[in-house]
């Protein structure tokens, strides 16, 4: 066995290698974001991140397992295992799909060949601005948000599963915005994938609260989220009800944060 | 234990009426909860209480056994009930053999659960629900529409109508006013009655005491000045030892309303004694099962049972916030009823309340007990979707994008389309996705698809 190089400190570091991420775009992502999802991959770039796009991704198989569709679910989880594989990490420009890969693929496979491989995916996983902090240990992308208000929505999953709360909020504020406290920032927006289909009154009462207490905290520049699905359940509800306000992914204000000119 | 859950989506449409004194009144439950939790190592008194249910659970029959011998050594009649008619038949037997004409009820789910007014009435017994709320729910023949809260629906207005009709009070008459008459009615009532019915927060198995919690007094009536108590108590709803009791009052009226520890603690060990001469000359505690141990011996259930009623979930609940409780068409509404009713009354009959949740988890964050809701949740629908009681075009289109998200060439053809399509053909109606439709926007999908955009080159 070979000596281990050190130095003066002691055991010298392993030279650093440039961090690996694939970039898992997810449905909503793909077909509703594909800007915000740019930003992304312009922004972990920035930061010296080396990004790739597994072709054979699709999805996470969220929609099946909260119908209670196990086998669905798991089929699709196992193409989305195999997909990413061989992904040093995994990056997703949403909280409810990193959560399902992280949280709810162990409960998708906890009885089966592949719960290790799932553990492994779970352990490589990570929503945007929690890749940011917790992974690259980022704080601060610029000051490209200066005098900027801006309204956070929290997803349920990001917020409650994964424990996501200050990373967001602090990549916004130390980028100069002043992030406006809100009485439902916390609350559900009432999307829940198919739940807002199944029980549109009530999803969409519940969207109004959000948007009620939002306008109730004053004037503010936009509102953004790092969930394309609260994203969409939010601007959709808002445009029908003749309310005017900017709805942007946390992804492409996090990409202006670092200074672009977008 | 009757549920009209089916009609819960045609409820929830006409939610609205109430909408706003239910989320007034339970997002003040809430932030009272948050406050009074602030004070205190809130995760550490959940994770001993939800190990101290736990336990019990996990060795029910022991102490059961323990809490009867208890009871009988302190003077208190056992019955056991396995079904809401056991509770009838025992509730009957005790009514003939003391000729009771009159009744005054303390507030209980149970009691809701096994229709007790219902058999009340039928046996020709005078009823009166002495606690606020219930009282004036009886006037309107209406059914608790919150576990703690029972009348929360209501708005003060509705109220004032109310009195003004049945007691000619003043239309712009004050809370106290109303609580003054209501007052005068129920002291007549507790001095006439025959027997008191509760039901039981907590029974201690050690020293065979039924604990009471509550806010205005009555159930302190109830129980000591008619002749006969008699307390309902579901037998998850016991505790091992008296120093457990301690830590589950102050956790539990945290939860429900954010008191330190409710305003009144009646704790009953049995009837008066020589030594001890106050209190009722029988008191009886009905040990009711009615479907619980199906629940305890279900693997993906049982921690239901853990549940202390405190409606600390439906408090927190965004789904709940919108209907109020009566929506879900049985006695125990929001996300506990949810995960409880499939369990106590079948999930057929409990039909869609699994799937009437986004699953957001402000229920989980706020139990004082831990009970894993959304899981639970889960796991009904998982059962539902096998036994093929969730909609048909649901699973159809869940198989269909399943199809298509495993084939990742069939995937990209199938977005690609969503793009080159023209709007007004995207727009063609899909029977699945209608509801989206109703309130809201179609989303805009982008100009061009993720994919698109990295091979042409992300700059």
């Amino acid at each position: 066995m070979s000596e281990q190089p050190t130095t003066a400190s002691g055991p010298m570091p392993p030279a650093r290698a440039p961090v690996r991420a694939s970039l898992f775009v997810t449905c909503l992502g793909d077909h509703f974001y594909a800007d915000a999802a740019a930003s992304a991959v312009r922004l972990l770039r920035k930061l010296g991140v080396e990004v790739d796009f597994p072709q054979a991704q699709t999805c996470c198989g969220q929609p099946a397992f909260n119908a209670g569709r196990d086998a669905e679910a798991r089929r699709m989880a196992a193409h989305t295992i195999e997909v990413f594989s061989e992904s040093e990490y995994v990056v997703l420009p949403s909280g409810s799909c990193a959560c399902m890969l992280r949280r709810f693929y162990a409960h998708l496979f906890h009885d089966d060949d592949l719960s290790a491989q799932a553990a492994d995916l779970a352990g490589r996983t990570f929503e945007l601005a929690e890749f940011l902090v917790r992974v690259l240990g980022v704080t601060k992308l610029g000051r490209g948000l200066e005098g900027r208000r801006i309204a956070y929505h929290h997803g349920c999953h990001a917020l409650r599963e994964l424990g996501i709360r200050e990373e967001p909020l602090a990549l916004l504020a130390n980028a100069g915005a002043e992030v406006v406290p809100w009485e439902a920032a916390e609350e559900c927006c009432g999307f829940g994938g198919l739940f807002s289909v199944s029980f549109p009154q009530v999803s969409a009462g519940m969207a109004d609260r959000k948007l009620d207490t939002l306008a109730a905290a004053g004037e503010v520049d936009f509102l953004t989220s790092a969930d394309c699905g609260c994203l969409l359940q939010l601007s959709s509800r808002m445009r029908k009800r003749g309310q005017d306000l900017a709805v942007r992914h946390l992804a492409d204000v996090l990409w202006e944060a670092a200074g672009a000119d977008s | 234990m009757q549920i009209h859950s089916r009609e819960y989506p045609k409820r929830a449409r006409r939610g609205g009426d109430v909408r706003a004194s239910v989320t007034g009144a339970t997002l003040s439950f809430d932030a009272r909860r948050r406050a009074a939790f602030a004070g205190v190592a809130a995760e550490e008194w959940r994770v001993w209480a939800e190990g101290v249910k736990t336990h019990l659970l996990t060795h029910l029959d022991r102490y059961l056994e323990e809490a009867e011998a208890k009871l009988e050594a302190n003077g208190a009649r056992v019955h056991w009930a396995g079904s809401q008619e056991d509770v009838h038949r025992i509730l009957s037997g005790i009514i003939e053999r003391r000729g009771a004409r009159r009744a005054v009820k303390g507030k209980s789910m149970l009691s809701e659960e096994l229709e007790v007014n219902e058999l009340l009435e039928k046996r020709g017994v005078d009823v009166l629900e002495t606690d606020l709320g219930e009282y004036i729910l009886q006037l309107l023949e209406q059914p608790p529409s919150h576990i703690v809260g029972p009348a929360i629906h209501l708005s003060l207005d509705e109220i004032r109508r109310l009195y003004h009709e049945t007691h000619g009070t003043e239309l712009d008459a004050t809370p106290d006013e109303l609580a003054g008459v209501s007052r005068l009615i129920l002291r007549e009532a507790f001095l006439a009655a025959d027997v008191g019915i509760t039901g039981g927060n907590f029974l201690v198995a050690e020293t065979g005491t039924v604990a009471l919690i509550e806010n205005e007094g009555n159930i302190r009536l109830t129980t000591s000045a008619p002749p006969v108590h008699v307390a309902l108590v579901g037998i998850e709803k016991l505790l091992p030892r008296w120093s457990d009791l301690a830590v589950f009052l102050q956790l539990t009226a945290r939860a429900a309303t954010g008191q330190p520890v409710g305003n009144y603690v009646s704790m009953i060990h049995g009837p008066r004694t020589a030594d001890d001469p106050d209190g009722p000359e029988e008191v009886h505690v009905v040990l009711v099962d009615n479907g619980r141990t199906d629940v305890l011996a279900d693997a993906e259930a049982w921690e239901a049972l853990r549940c202390v009623r405190c409606g600390a979930c439906l408090n927190a609940c965004p789904v709940y916030r919108q209907t109020g409780g009566h929506a879900y068409g049985a006695v125990y509404s929001g996300p506990i009823g949810s995960v409880l009713n499939p369990g106590l009354a079948g999930l057929h009959a409990a039909m869609p309340l699994p799937f009437a949740s986004s699953l957001c988890g402000a229920c989980e964050e706020a139990c004082p007990v831990r009970i894993p809701i959304p899981e639970l949740l889960l796991s009904w629908r998982r059962r539902a979707a096998e036994a093929g009681m969730d909609s048909r075009a649901k699973a159809g289109l869940l198989k269909a994008w399943t199809a298509v998200a495993t084939r990742p060439g069939v995937y990209r053809a199938a977005g690609a389309m969503l793009h080159a399509l023209p709007e007004p053909v995207r727009r063609v109606p899909l029977p699945v996705v209608g509801g989206w439709r109703e309130v809201r926007k179609d989303p805009e999908p982008s100009r061009a698809s993720f994919r698109d955009l990295w091979r042409e080159g992300i700059e």
